[in-house]
């Protein structure tokens, strides 16, 4: 049984914002799963209902055997949940952001010491522990958080895009703990991001979103070994007219799918080496710029699904969300 | 149990911002302590006209300007509350177990901790310039509760504002917008018989009025009857408040 199955869930903000529409979601107990997608898609909309900060406007979810609905207090004592943005109370020391994280879960007296100390040291912030958190780094204070959601050892952490505005380094520090967190400890945690590096690294399954819906979903290998074939862009002057590129490079029997986007024409195909020089002759006469290959990545399994570059999803996400802030980031 | 504990953890973090961040708490106390420096000397004659119930216009302040810090530093504690949603803090917090009685009443008891605090300090400046305490420390006690409880009515009021429009400038306009006149309709400043008629009449369903009257009669030792009726109706009327206040949280929770 999934420690974590959702059916047909459905949030809707006034508005009204279709925020989520209709998901199915399964997660196994003691593996990483990753809800990937660009901003505005319905990631963090997801994550609360599930950590039972905002209620479904339809369907069901059961994260631990309770409802979200019906049993949220039984979830909140066996989850932990990491938001987007530190949560840190800057006006308290780091120890006692752990205290009091602590104590909300009716822990006390010497176990809360022992993990307080446990987790100071776990995230190396025994030095600048007694200080006020308001002088600390991002990074501190985003290690802080993840220290916060798990004073209590829940059995699912959740983790709201949990690298997001940090440095490379911090970054790959919160990534190995993650990491660590699962192997180790054999915690179920359930991160949304906007990262494909994110989810390729350290997610056993994948699910992306978009707009809404699950378009895909299976391991990261699984899903890149799906599109069967090499990625080769072809990117075109300004003044190419690209859909007669399409067209040509259509008519050629070694590519699987042709998707254009702007100036660029991503062709897919079994033999991206060898194809390449059919391809380059097949739109002579066209202004092609540049030529790349490569081997499949999460990106061109969203571009597979939905037809659009991540990126470019990701920004068009990003300027909807400043208008409806939050309501489905 | 579990409701009082949490509450007491969540208010304990609250005071510690405060004792941390005194800026906010300091001017609401210097605030009233200039207004009895001031208009103590400068009305000092009013008490003439009668119905002060002391010769000393320092005295009769006291009381009020006790009130007054309570209503002054309780009626913005709704920023609190907002900040701690805006920075998430709020949310970390509805990821527990914690009770959600005691996560909005942790921002109701601060303002109530703090406004007892505040009146204190303003008594203790009343001293020092003179003014008597006939009521003694039952008097003292009572003039805590009244400030108590109003500071957590206002309290209740302005996180209830705070959660139903999640502005900092509506909080300061609408409570700008009601303090002043609630200060000005009651017998803060003025005796009651020597108020206009029609103000007389306004303040007796004046909650501000009330708190004035009960901390007035306790900190006099006079009208005992009247501290329990004003305390009374003080009482309903927090009551209402939280309620309110509580309330809304149940709709702001629907809403996410």
């Amino acid at each position: 049984m999934p420690i974590i199955d959702v059916k047909a869930l459905v949030k809707t903000f006034p508005g009204p914002v279709e925020a989520v529409r209709g998901i199915d979601l399964d997660v196994v107990q003691g593996t990483i799963f990753g809800l990937l997608g660009p901003n505005g898609a319905g990631k963090s909309s997801t994550v609360r209902i599930l950590a039972t900060l905002s209620q479904p406007t339809a369907g069901r979810a059961f994260v631990a055997g309770h409802d979200v609905v019906g049993d949220s207090d039984g979830i909140r004592r066996a989850i932990g949940y990491v938001a987007q943005a530190s949560s840190v109370d800057v006006h308290l020391t780091g120890t006692e952001n752990l205290y009091l994280q602590g104590r909300l879960f009716g822990l006390g007296g010497r176990d809360l010491a022992q993990r307080v100390e446990t987790l100071l040291q776990l995230f190396d912030l025994e030095d600048a522990a007694s200080r006020r958190t308001k002088g600390w780094s991002g990074g501190m204070k985003r290690r802080l958080d993840l220290a916060m959601g798990l004073i209590h050892k829940p059995k699912i952490l959740f983790l709201d895009e949990p690298s997001s505005g940090l440095d490379p380094e911090s970054r790959s520090v919160m990534w190995r703990e993650v990491k660590r967190l699962s192997d180790e400890e054999g915690m179920t945690i359930f991160l949304t991001t906007h990262y494909l590096e994110e989810a390729d690294r350290l997610a056993d399954q994948v699910a992306i979103i978009d707009k809404g819906l699950i378009v895909a979903r299976g391991t990261p290998s699984g899903l890149k070994d799906g599109l069967n074939g090499d990625l080769v862009s072809l990117t075109f002057s300004g003044k190419t007219d690209t859909a007669d590129a399409s067209t040509r490079l259509r008519a050629l029997a070694m590519i699987d799918t042709v998707t254009v986007s702007g100036q660029r024409v991503d062709v897919r195909t079994k033999d991206g080496a060898r194809s390449i020089p059919a391809i380059v002759g097949a739109l002579s006469g066209l202004d092609l710029q540049d030529v790349a290959m490569s081997r499949p990545s999460l990106d061109d399994v969203y571009l597979s699904v939905t037809g659009k570059q991540f990126a470019l999803a990701n920004a068009e996400g990003h300027e909807g969300a400043g208008g409806r802030k939050g309501a489905a980031a | 149990m579990k409701m009082m504990r949490d509450l007491c953890v969540l208010t304990m973090r609250l005071l510690v911002h405060n004792f941390r961040m005194p800026v906010f708490v300091i001017m609401s106390i210097v605030q009233p302590i200039i207004w009895l420096a001031l208009f103590g000397p400068l009305f000092g004659k009013v008490t003439s006209l009668g119905g002060f119930e002391t010769e000393s216009y320092v005295n009769f302040l006291v009381p009020g300007l006790a009130m007054m810090a309570a209503l002054f530093g309780s009626a913005y504690a709704g920023m609190s509350l907002l900040m701690d949603s805006d920075r998430g803090i709020l949310d970390r917090f509805l990821a527990t177990p914690v009770s959600r009685m005691a996560l909005i009443g942790a921002y109701v008891a601060q303002s109530g901790v703090i406004v007892a605090l505040q009146a204190t300090t303003i008594i203790l400046v009343g001293l020092l310039m003179g003014a008597g305490m006939d009521g003694g420390f039952s008097g003292y006690l009572v003039v805590l509760f009244a400030a108590f409880m109003l500071g957590s009515a206002f309290g209740a009021l302005s996180n209830a504002l705070a959660l139903i429009v999640p502005r900092h400038d509506a909080i300061i306009a609408v409570m700008n917008f009601v303090i002043l006149p609630l200060v000005f309709l009651s017998s803060m400043m003025m005796a009651t018989d020597a108020l206009p008629p029609w103000i007389g009449t306004i303040a007796t369903i004046n909650p501000v009025d009330w708190a004035v009257r009960m901390a007035r009669g306790a900190y006099f030792g006079e009208s005992w009857g009247g501290v329990v009726q004003y305390g009374a109706l003080l009482t309903g009327f927090s009551a209402v408040c939280v309620m309110m206040a509580v309330r809304a949280f149940g709709r702001f929770m629907a809403k996410a």
